[in-house]
């Protein structure tokens, strides 16, 4: 199995996931090595298939367009580790 | 002579409905019991026994009332894996990152089981975030096997096995991504089933890849799954994902007639990695099938190799996203910052264990641009390859048998230091999920030193849950391996 | 040197539905914070979404008012990125396989028709809605999964003010479609840009700049007339334009970078699991295709054909539909349909206002339109007459003929009658008889003035006239 390098630190940000530098190099490795296993699918021909997003082929699964109660906004916030003015809190937005 | 606890569901119900014992009792013989053990067990993450019981007293009151008969399950405990949102419950999936979350709805599975009269109780512990096959990915704690403390319950659903093995319980729900209804049950000595996907609504089923998770039951005899499944089962508006096929009287199935049915054999899965007893116990209950009249036929599912690194691409991705929403702005832990790009990684670099991180950060890579198509286009592909595979053998028989786990439960960090054994210890039950069908496990026999639980594992086609029930029945009705008990004091 | 400017642009509208895309939370602008919200669109553990037919009904619906083929098989997909207004930290969209593509969009510029090509109209969620504060932002999901509609132009738009007529024309084809309100103040439509300059004559595309999120016409065009210019001049002076995103500050009038290239997102599209593809068939496409309405350039095209009209009063019926759909029922029945219109527009419309009726309860059919003109082209009651029997009309319904009848307001045509109100007005009116007499043809106006006033303005004045020079000459 051939160990794939991937730049875990990356990745991680695209993910939003803090990593110590400890666990980045040991994510590193592992994922080599998973990633390298993984590569054992550049075996099969794919080149005829399709892919398979749903186990069960089902289409046009719908909804009418009606109406439904909401939440109450106290149960709306209830859960929110900061709320404010019936808003969630998060530090300032800067865009 | 069994403890009150121990009984199975339709042998509770009997008793309820005829007024021998009342669903108080029920319920505290349960409470009894998890005092008892599961301070080694540790099945459970928590449990509102007050909640129980008033639950067990409202049950009571249905039964005094006529409800029995129309109510299935009226004063039955079953708990539940906490990974299912239950109203005003705590919601954790075993994560550091939902602490304090109590979920504001039901999930459908729930209303079903509520309103056929259970006892919803507790929370059951999981890998977190149902990613892992043992618990020793809980935030919390790791589940012991209840037939050896020193070993895992397999998982994710381990609590939700180890609580029915140990007569915690009278029944538990778990989710199956992989194999974590089925591999538990298994090590746990008792029956789990993971439905076709499509078949149970996911509705308040916290997502881990979503088009592979199914919700099932954990009881101790197949009767029971029937049964369970029969409750469970049906189309909701609420997942698109359901399938709106008709929902048989899964009990009638089992007549214990078996004969005729054809049953394959697949050659793939009695590989080297395979342990001799595993194997023997396996090969042992196929030569029961046939005495009992199935026909076993040899097949093959040449694709069955790469399910792991299909499993692997798909489900972390999927994963990926679904755990985006775990961000400490809604609910859930944060950790402060001062800008939300920074509470979010912080938040989720303190909130989620390592594996889930593993797991994100495979998802979020082979998703990423430049790779989607090597990865997750290509396993997609493979994906079409393993459902085929199982179609065509479809076309010639009606269930496959295999062994659930290439070996009975294993030891309490064995496989922790190195993810890719420990994925490997769900070869048997990834392909299940990927290629959509059904699949059980039940108890086939034991290992010798020590004695430990090993499990068959049936496969039917999409909806064919009754085939392999009514297989499993017949097999357990003549090998009745779910008698024994472990001896937990 | 010469350059040419290259401008493509994205469209977001909110869907006219009564609830949201993936659960029943009310579609409805102005609520208190977090009260149109519930599980699934709060994004909490364990929700799953279920696609809201009628948004799909719209998409395709736009797909064929924009010329668009509709896909027979669509689905929707994952589009990961963070960010505090996103419940879920992903969006569902439609990646690869939208629900319709290549279609176009004709509409009037610079006196003649323009076209610009649709590349793609594709359903997606609205996030919700951030508030800042001092030290802090606050966020409000209302908004949060309201159904939105991506409407993306190929890059063959050249002006800032071809951009803003190409605008125009959508939203006036959206809203004539009933597919959205379009209300700018409520932020049911934003629009990103896409510009790009380069020399005359080269093909190639040149660095592709894209101003984000702006929510008024009228600002997307400020943006352009400040970016192109910028643009031109950056190239000019030998210098080079990368890739990168910016934002359009309506104070101080300019476009800023938000983030360059190197920093542009990573959205990991992949097919959302949770919804299942969408394969309409004929009937189901059928069904939306009965929904199809003119578009507003056919209906005044037609209109200035069919009705011979002006193309402001054309365009006057293309505004509001309802009028003119009650001048076209008018219009059948008529020689004039210049004077009916003229009726509409000027009296009618203005009486509806006026008294705040609709058409809807409306008491007079459109016949009793063209009957009151015929009465007055046949010179039965004269133009002022006339507005006092269309006033009489609005209020009781009554058929104008009944009204003239009623209160003998028919003009007096009758020979002899205006003769002996002549007569009288000669008798009375010495000196304006002598005026004439002696020359001064305009104090015949007078006499006839008090003719009118005789006969309470029922006399044809053309008539009256007539009798009073015959009389006077004697």
């Amino acid at each position: 199995m051939a160990a794939v390098e991937i730049d875990v630190k990356y990745v991680a940000h695209l993910a939003r996931v803090t990593l110590t530098s400890e666990e980045s190099q040991r994510l590193g490795a592992q994922l080599g090595n998973i990633l390298g296993f993984i590569e054992k699918l550049n075996e099969v021909d794919v080149s005829q298939v399709e892919p398979t997003a749903h186990a069960v082929p089902l289409v046009n699964v719908t909804r009418p367009d009606e109406i439904r109660p909401s939440l109450p906004q106290g149960d709306a916030l209830r859960n929110a580790p900061a709320k404010a003015n019936g808003l969630f809190m998060v530090p300032k937005i800067v865009e | 002579m069994s403890t009150l606890n121990q009984l199975t569901i339709s042998a509770l119900s009997t008793r309820l409905n005829h007024r021998e014992v009342s669903a108080r009792e029920a319920m505290t013989s349960c409470l009894d019991r998890i005092h008892q053990v599961d301070g080694d067990v540790h099945a459970f993450l928590s449990i509102d026994e007050a909640d129980a019981l008033a639950q067990a007293d409202a049950a009571d009151h249905a039964i005094a009332n006529g409800e029995g008969p129309q109510r299935p399950l009226l004063g039955v405990p079953i708990a539940i894996k906490d990974v299912l949102a239950v109203r005003n419950q705590p919601l954790g999936c075993a994560s550091k990152i939902l602490a304090g979350y109590r979920s504001p709805f039901d999930a459908t599975v729930i209303e079903k089981i509520k309103a056929a009269g259970a006892i919803v109780f507790g929370r059951l512990n999981m890998d977190e975030f149902a990613m892992g096959s043992s618990t020793e990915n809980s935030a919390f704690v790791t589940t012991r096997n209840p037939w050896d403390l020193s070993r895992i319950p397999g998982g994710s659903s381990g609590g939700s096995a180890a609580a029915v093995a140990a007569d915690e319980c009278f029944a538990s729900l778990g989710s199956d991504t992989g194999g974590s209804i089925r591999q538990p049950a298994a090590l746990c000595g008792c029956v789990g089933l993971k439905p076709t996907y499509g078949r149970v609504s996911r509705y308040g089923l916290v997502a881990f890849a979503s088009s592979l998770d199914q919700i099932g039951p954990f009881t101790k005899d197949v009767h029971d799954s029937a049964l369970l499944l029969n409750i469970l089962s049906g189309l909701d508006p609420r997942d698109s994902t359901s399938v709106p096929e008709p929902v048989p009287d899964y009990t009638k199935a089992l007549d214990g007639n078996i004969k005729g049915l054809k049953i394959g054999l697949p050659k793939e899965y009695m590989i080297g990695g395979l342990d001799p007893e595993v194997k023997s116990a396996v090969r042992t209950a196929v030569d029961q099938l046939q005495k009992l009249g199935a026909e076993v036929v040899e097949i093959s599912l040449p694709h069955t190799d790469y399910a792991a690194a299909t499993y692997y691409i798909i489900a972390p991705a999927e994963a990926s996203a679904n755990l985006a929403r775990f961000d400490g702005i809604r609910y859930g832990t944060r950790v402060d910052a001062s800008d939300p790009l920074e509470l979010y990684s912080r938040t989720r670099g303190a909130g989620f264990g390592p594996e889930v991180k593993r797991r994100i950060i495979l998802g979020t890579y082979v998703l990423s641009s430049g790779y989607y198509d090597a990865f997750y286009l290509r396993a997609q592909k493979v994906r079409t390859l393993i459902r085929e595979d199982f179609l065509k053998a479809f076309k010639t028989v009606d269930a496959i048998v295999t062994p659930t786990t290439p070996t009975a439960a294993f030891k309490v960090g064995e496989k922790s230091d190195d993810p890719l054994q420990m994925y490997l210890s769900d070869i048997f039950t990834i392909s299940c999920n990927l290629a959509g069908i059904c699949g059980l496990s039940l108890p086939c026999g034991f290992t010798k030193d020590p004695q430990l639980p090993i499990g068959l594992q049936l496969l039917g086609k999409p909806f064919g849950e009754e085939t392999i029930l009514k297989l499993a029945h017949a097999y357990e009705q003549a090998n009745p391996w779910h008698h024994q008990k472990p001896l937990l004091r | 040197m010469e350059y040419e400017v290259v401008i493509g642009i994205e469209t977001h509208v909110q869907l006219k539905t009564q609830s949201k895309m993936w659960c029943g939370c009310a579609n409805a602008f102005g609520a208190e914070p977090n009260t149109q919200v519930c599980p699934v669109c709060l994004g909490l553990p364990g929700v799953l979404p279920v696609a809201n037919e009628e948004a799909l009904r719209l998409t395709t619906l736009t797909g064929l008012l924009l010329n668009c083929t509709i896909a027979r098989y669509a689905k929707f997909d994952r589009k990961n990125y963070f960010y505090p207004d996103a419940p879920k930290n992903y969006q569902i969209t439609q990646y690869d396989k939208p629900s319709t593509f290549k279609g176009f969009l004709d509409f009037e510029f610079q006196g003649g028709i323009a076209r610009v090509n649709i590349t793609r109209a594709h359903l997606e969620e609205d996030v919700g809605k951030n508030f800042h504060f001092d030290r802090s932002s606050g966020v409000d999901f209302n908004r949060a999964g309201v159904p939105l509609l991506e409407i993306v132009s190929e890059p063959e738009i050249t002006s800032a003010d071809m951009a803003h007529e190409y605008l125009n024309a959508l939203k006036e084809v959206l809203t004539y479609g009933g597919i959205s309100d379009c209300d700018m103040e409520k932020g049911m439509v934003r629009c990103d840009v896409n510009v790009s300059v380069r020399p005359k004559g080269q093909t190639a595309l040149g660095a592709k700049i894209e101003i984000k999120n702006m929510n008024s016409f009228s600002g997307a065009r400020r943006a352009l007339e400040y970016e192109i210019p910028r643009q031109i001049e950056v190239v000019s002076k030998g210098g080079k334009l990368s890739q990168e995103t910016r934002r359009w500050n309506d104070e101080a009038g300019i476009t800023e970078t938000m983030r360059s290239k190197e920093q542009a997102h990573d959205y990991r599209y992949f097919p959302e699991p949770d919804l299942m593809p969408f394969a309409p068939d004929d009937d189901w496409i059928a069904s939306v295709q009965r929904r199809v309405v003119e578009l507003p350039l056919a209906r005044k095209q037609r209109f200035m054909r069919d009705f011979d009209l002006p193309a402001a009063d054309a365009q006057a019926f293309v505004w509001d539909v309802p009028l003119g759909n009650y001048f076209e029922r008018a219009a059948q029945q008529t020689k004039s349909p210049k004077t009916v219109a003229n009726w509409v527009i000027n009296n009618l419309r203005a009486r509806l206002t006026e008294t705040q009726t609709t058409l809807e309860n409306l008491k007079f059919p459109p016949e009793s339109l063209v009957d009151l003109t015929g009465l007055i082209e046949s010179g039965k009651i004269s133009t002022k007459i006339a507005q006092d029997v269309f006033i009489e009309m609005f209020n009781s319904g009554e058929p104008p003929s009944a009204i003239v009848e009623k209160s003998g307001l028919s003009q007096v045509s009758d020979v002899d009658a205006l003769g002996k109100f002549c007569d009288e007005a000669i008798a009375s009116n010495p000196k304006s008889v002598g005026d004439y007499r002696a020359g001064k043809v305009a104090a015949l106006n007078a006499l006839k003035g008090q003719v009118m006033k005789l006969t309470k303005g029922k006399a044809n004045p053309n008539l009256v006239g007539e009798i009073l020079e015959n009389k006077l000459k004697n």
